[in-house]
């Protein structure tokens, strides 16, 4: 694809009016450096061999794209789920740390750090921190850190050490904050290793370009599954949004292709109770990034409401924002209540237990109009296990 | 020119002191200031508090969040110090992060800041090409000083463009850390002062973090017109208050370089 597409970033670092650099001085050589030579690294034949090769023997895609028949049957279209749920540690996240973690290596840091709100990042950074020998450090929230005990233990397992973000509303926001104070600490040989397409530029763009591998065998798998040779539809939930960021990537230019991304609105889009950053947020700056974020009316940053604790992120990432902005994605949402009856009816109709996350984006199934002969892609971005205590406790197993 | 710039040029060994506003009781702003004024502080930082301080330690989140906590706000604060100048002489910068200041409005906020004589602003998170592209002509107008950092890891070219575009002072980060960290000043330190100080720069600089005592402030003296206190003033004020003998008896044990 073309880097000159209106929906990538620009030159400076900017997806239209969103995006950037907004950190203070003492990440500015870090960010600079990284800015320098991501592109030169990802393009390299070296590298590519590398990623790739790990893609398909570590991580085990192509993930599948399935046809989901009596789903489809229900909503009287083709409902095509694409499978990250089936990816080595359970999403789509993976595609992002190996990416990442070669990155680092070609820089030479022999540290690692990143945040973590439900684990589901820190148990990927920590999978490819063991394969590749490197030292990770996770920060992840201390309320997180109660709430999600067995991920705590899959990280410590792979050898990560667990540093509890004691600050503020002691979540995701402030296991990135603390993330970022470690980086302005050790700013020689020390990589953040971040999670979604949000934070300073190129992060953003970097971690979009890591999980593009999502939307690149969207496009292959659509034409050897139908006689189409595009999808009418691609539906990812979106927090941070990198799961939808790879969904989306190769249909980016072909309007064709209608993108939706599913925000989580918790107990309801105006319930005080949501994380629909685009629907209720409006324009900041969060994490070294120009977006729309959650925030009082003095612009201090508020604390987001989910069930699903990997999309409750106040921000969202430049490139939703500006998609939404150009009318390119249609962003929508999905209450707590609608993510749990869509997870219930996806694992009775197909034998598959989505992630909570995952599961907002299957209830656009019912909020939206479909063709008998649209081919409608859905992004499965993880699977259910991590969140069996939740389907517990609500659906009363 | 403002009271920074004149104080640039008047004083040497600048003793500056952070603290952040309503902290740590709403009202406590003022009477801080006023006791700092007493105490012989030539310059204050004026923190204006925010919930994601990321380039902040311990001390300094958590006067941020009890003070947000107490109500404070970038509103509230102009309302508190909008008779300052009736008693304060010392030149006054706001220090804070980007996202306040741009929902305020940054025309507004730097209005404001005219109106009730504040000198500058210091805002870490926002980048120098920003500022330079959006910014800086609002800022100039107005006489108020955009306060920029560097950090040992600063290239020398960076920081020569940077000096081009001040017009306050330049705040010398002392290490790769965040504020509060660890105290005393090493060699390798004070050959990154040195470093600096051998560019030839036009804008002074005054150099934070790190320092905390008497010890370290008059050895930053050596190598800058100054240094500021932060996070150790801010435990100060967690400890004892808005109280005019300790601030008093703080500011002297740093400042006073008469007994040797």
């Amino acid at each position: 694809m073309s880097d000159k597409s209106k929906y990538q970033v620009d030159e400076n670092g900017m997806y239209g009016r969103f995006g950037g650099a907004f950190i203070p001085e003492m990440l500015q050589p870090n960010i600079d450096n990284l800015k320098k030579v991501y592109l030169d690294i990802i393009n390299s034949e070296a590298f590519q061999k590398e990623y790739k090769s790990l893609l398909k023997d570590y991580v085990g895609r192509p993930s599948p794209l399935y046809l989901a028949k009596r789903l489809s049957e229900k909503y009287g279209t083709n409902v095509y789920l694409k499978r990250e749920d089936l990816n080595h540690t359970g999403a789509h996240k993976i595609n992002n740390t190996v990416g990442q973690i070669l990155i680092a290596k070609h820089m030479g840091k022999e540290r690692i750090i990143a945040e973590t709100g439900a684990g589901q990042h820190g148990v990927a950074t920590a999978t490819a921190c063991a394969l590749m020998g490197l030292k990770c450090v996770v920060y992840m929230g201390e309320v997180d850190i109660k709430r999600q005990a067995p991920n705590v233990a899959r990280m410590k397992m792979l050898g990560a050490e667990v540093k509890a973000a004691q600050s503020g509303s002691k979540t995701l926001k402030d296991a990135t904050n603390e993330a970022m104070r470690d980086w302005i600490c050790n700013p020689e040989d020390t990589f953040y290793l971040i999670g979604s397409v949000v934070g300073p530029h190129p992060y953003p763009d970097m971690v979009a370009r890591l999980q593009a591998i999502i939307s690149e065998e969207i496009a292959w798998q659509i034409k050897e599954k139908t006689d189409k040779e595009y999808p009418d539809y691609v539906i990812a939930c979106v927090g941070g949004g990198s799961n939808a960021a790879g969904s989306f990537y190769h249909f980016l230019d072909d309007e064709r292709v209608k993108l939706v991304a599913v925000e989580a609105s918790g107990m309801g889009v105006s319930s005080g109770e949501t994380a629909a950053t685009i629907a209720m947020g409006d324009l900041g700056v969060i994490h070294g990034s120009k977006t729309f974020l959650m925030q009082s009316d003095d612009g201090q940053i508020t604390e987001p409401y989910s069930i699903s604790a990997g999309l409750d992120y106040p921000g969202i990432g430049p490139i939703h924002a500006h998609l939404h902005d150009t009318k390119r994605a249609t962003i929508i949402s999905a209450t707590d209540q609608e993510a749990l009856d869509s997870a219930l009816e996806l694992t009775q109709l197909e034998g598959i237990i989505p992630a909570l996350e995952s599961s907002h984006a299957l209830a656009a199934l019912g909020k939206m109009k479909f063709k008998p002969d649209d081919a409608v892609v859905i992004t499965i971005s993880g699977r259910g296990d991590k969140d069996m205590e939740t389907y517990m406790n609500r659906f009363g197993f | 020119m403002n009271r920074i710039q004149k104080l640039l040029q008047e004083k040497k060994d600048i003793f500056s002191a952070y603290f952040t506003a309503g902290y740590p009781h709403l009202e406590d702003t003022m009477p801080v200031l006023e006791a700092l004024q007493e105490a012989g502080t030539d310059l204050v930082e004026l923190g204006m508090p925010f919930s994601d301080p990321l380039a902040d330690g311990p001390t300094i989140q958590k006067s941020s969040e009890d003070a947000l906590e107490n109500g404070m706000s970038i509103k509230k604060l102009f309302e508190q110090i909008k008779d300052m100048r009736k008693t304060i002489d010392m030149p006054i910068v706001l220090m804070g992060y980007f996202n306040p200041v741009f929902k305020y409005g940054v025309e507004a906020f730097v209005a404001k800041c005219k109106e009730v004589g504040v000198d500058g602003v210091i805002l870490p998170d926002l980048p120098f090409d920003e500022y330079n592209d959006k910014y800086q002509q609002l800022f100039e107008d107005a006489n108020i000083s955009n306060i920029f950092l560097i950090t040992p890891q600063t290239p020398d070219e960076r920081i020569k463009l940077i000096d081009a575009n001040s017009n306050g002072f330049i705040y010398m980060v002392s290490s790769a850390a965040v504020t509060g960290a660890k105290s005393g000043l090493s060699d390798q330190q004070l050959a990154y002062f040195n470093r600096v100080n051998n560019l030839g720069l036009s804008t002074p600089r005054i150099i934070g973090f790190g320092i905390s005592n008497k010890e370290t402030f008059t050895t930053a003296c050596k190598y800058a017109s100054g240094a500021i206190v932060g996070s150790a003033f801010v435990k100060l004020l967690a400890e004892k208050g808005a109280d005019k003998v300790s601030i008093n008896d703080f500011v002297k044990g740093i400042k006073d370089t008469s007994e040797k």
